[in-house]
């Protein structure tokens, strides 16, 4: 008897402990294979340091969709999105504190990304900047902003670079509702948009994440150029850890230590391995090869923060909607 | 048909005197069963959306958007069915009259669109039909946008509606007795005449309840859709994706409010649906 309640214990004792090693993150659309190295590294990372085995789960999707289902009671530890707006709509259900955003170095950014354009070999259009991209006759591909992170940054990308060319609102609207008539299609996610240009062949130019648009050139070499266009916006993707799902499941810790990890050496390195943009300036430095050199304007400095911007324009009736109506 | 009429009026006067007993029982679990999974999350979406206040609710479903998608959603909605009555009764027709090679295997591939998961055939049937698809570079020269466009829509919705079509009107053609045709013909009746005045009265209800069915399905289809149409406000939106967009932007009072519309137009059509159909049964009968 006192053998069998033993073996009862243990076996509960090595669950409860294999459950509080397990970690989910969950994630945005186009970096699956970036965090699947990342775990992998983080996960041997912790063996050293402590001698505990741990397992990161990952969830794929929409960053709005993800975003939903953390608020609808997916137990993700960690949050890695797209826009920080999602981010924020997890707070406001009171997930984790509303100043999420200051508890981690760079705006809880460790790495960043920009948006350019993906041509056909031999750029038969033509395509160089924003402009070529609202002429009659282009087809533009890029997924729709009400449903996707990326879409949103293509949209302010552009928006901000009409205000700074063309001058005022009024020009930049129409532009942008030029722009969005040469749209044949509107897919729900960055990695749709990538599927119908390369795989449909629908397009003359695909706007999409700069680590796409280089996966893309690797993975096809030979069929696609990238343009860079005169002037982009600085997307910075955020991460956080979940408090309220942390603390329920006891892993407050290991969370911590595998956002932080992010920022490491060892994480930095990685991010530029994929294509993203470390945070830390001296590794950037190591992979600027990689990147096109173009101008940069961040989200705060044109829009004033992620908060205005989506009033602005994605909200129900707001300019994305209204520019379909004239 | 006639003799099973005539039974059906002639229906014996004591009802209680049943072989089986456990109305009781049967019907408890009947109604649990249909408030649990039915009723609860259906009136869940009303619930949702009553908190909105009626203006609100107004503005969320009159937007030039929502409306625009209703057309898109509930005209191709109705084309789709309205080809599949056609297509799906020859096809019945063919498998239950005809005996040739491979009828088994046909018959069972009716049933595919059932079982492939929606997505599946959604990037099939894109794949197919773009631009750069085996049909596609074929109907493209000719002018025919078979994808990210209203006709694309049409395509994935007349095919997963088929087999609703086929299914239903199957074991009637099947009960259809051809002695009847032959009596028909024997009384000199062409064989239009036979078909118009014979057959299609017998076979109408069955053809309405498969159309029925094929449109509801068709009405909340998503996720074969998303793929093939091009998304596009205005002109290529889904309901469905209208609601969808509106949960993914945390509008969910809208989402839901978006989503009574469809229901209660849905019921009505379907509603309205029954009572053609009753209306043809008993033409049916006085014929017969």
């Amino acid at each position: 008897m006192k053998r069998l309640i033993t073996t009862i214990l243990t076996t509960l004792a090595v669950f409860t402990t294999a459950h509080a090693k397990e970690l989910l993150n969950v994630s945005y659309d186009p970096t699956r294979e970036f965090y699947t190295e990342v775990n992998n590294a983080f996960a041997k990372h912790w063996k050293e340091k402590t001698g505990q085995q741990i397992r990161i789960n990952q969830s794929h999707g929409g960053s709005s969709k993800q975003a939903r289902a953390v608020i609808d009671g997916l137990d993700a530890d960690v949050v890695t999105l797209a826009l920080a707006a999602d981010i924020d709509a997890i707070a406001g259900r009171g997930l984790l504190p509303a100043d999420w955003q200051k508890r981690l170095p760079k705006n809880s950014a460790p790495y960043q990304s920009t948006l350019a354009f993906l041509v056909r070999k031999g750029n038969p259009k033509g395509i160089k900047d924003w402009a070529d991209l609202a002429k009659p006759g282009i087809q533009v591909i890029t997924p729709n902003p009400k449903t996707s992170g990326a879409a949103r940054w293509n949209f302010l990308a552009a928006w901000g670079w009409a205000l700074k060319t063309l001058g005022d609102e009024a020009k930049a609207q129409a532009f942008i509702a030029a722009l969005y008539k040469n749209v044949p299609v509107l897919d729900a996610g960055a990695r749709g948009s990538s599927t119908t240009f390369q795989e449909r062949k629908i397009g003359d130019v695909l706007i999409n994440w700069e680590n796409e648009l280089l996966l893309a050139l690797k993975e096809h070499p030979g069929q696609y150029e990238i343009v860079v266009p005169s002037l982009s916006i600085l997307a910075e993707p955020t991460v956080a850890l979940v408090d309220k799902n942390v603390d329920r499941k006891g892993t407050r810790e290991i969370a911590q230590a595998y956002l932080e990890f992010l920022y490491s050496d060892e994480g930095q390195n990685l991010a530029g391995k994929h294509y993203y943009r470390p945070s830390n300036p001296d590794i950037l430095k190591k992979y600027k090869d990689q990147y096109p050199d173009l101008m940069l304007f961040t989200i705060d400095e044109v829009f004033g923060g992620w908060t205005v911007a989506t009033k602005k324009f994605f909200d129900d009736g707001a300019i994305f909607d209204r520019i379909y109506l004239k | 048909m006639a003799p099973a009429v005539s039974s059906k009026r002639r229906r014996p006067r004591k009802p209680d005197r049943r072989i089986l007993p456990g109305f009781g029982i049967t019907m408890g679990i009947t109604i649990s069963y249909l408030t649990l999974m039915v009723l609860i999350p259906l009136s869940a979406v009303f619930l949702r959306s009553a908190g909105m206040g009626w203006e609100a609710f107004w503005r969320a479903i009159s937007g030039p958007q929502v409306v625009a998608s209703y057309k898109v959603t509930f005209g191709v909605s109705f084309l789709a069915a309205a080809t599949n009555v056609f297509f799906g009764f020859i096809a019945a027709w063919v498998l239950t009259r005809y005996r040739f090679p491979g009828r088994r295997l046909v018959d069972a591939m009716v049933d595919l669109p059932f079982a492939l998961p929606t997505a599946v055939a959604g990037i099939a049937l894109t794949a197919l039909y773009a631009p750069s698809g085996w049909l596609g570079q074929y109907l493209y020269p000719l002018g025919i946008q078979s994808a990210y466009s209203q006709t694309g829509i049409f395509i994935a919705l007349t095919f997963i509606g088929l087999p609703f079509v086929v299914r239903t009107l199957q074991p009637v053609i099947e009960g259809l007795d051809s002695e009847v045709e032959e009596a028909g013909a024997s009384l000199g009746a062409s064989r239009w005449r036979v078909f118009w005045q014979v057959i299609f009265p017998s076979l109408l209800p069955a053809a309405l309840t498969g159309f029925a069915l094929a449109f509801a399905r068709a009405i909340g289809e998503y996720g074969s859709v998303i793929f093939i149409s091009g998304n596009v406000p205005l002109r290529t939106e889904i309901t469905p994706l209208v609601i969808v967009k509106f949960l993914e932007n945390y509008q969910y009072p809208q989402a839901t409010a978006v989503a009574c519309v469809m229901l209660i137009v849905s019921f009505l059509l379907l509603f309205l649906i029954n009572l053609l159909q009753r209306w043809s049964e008993s033409i049916g009968q006085a014929r017969g």
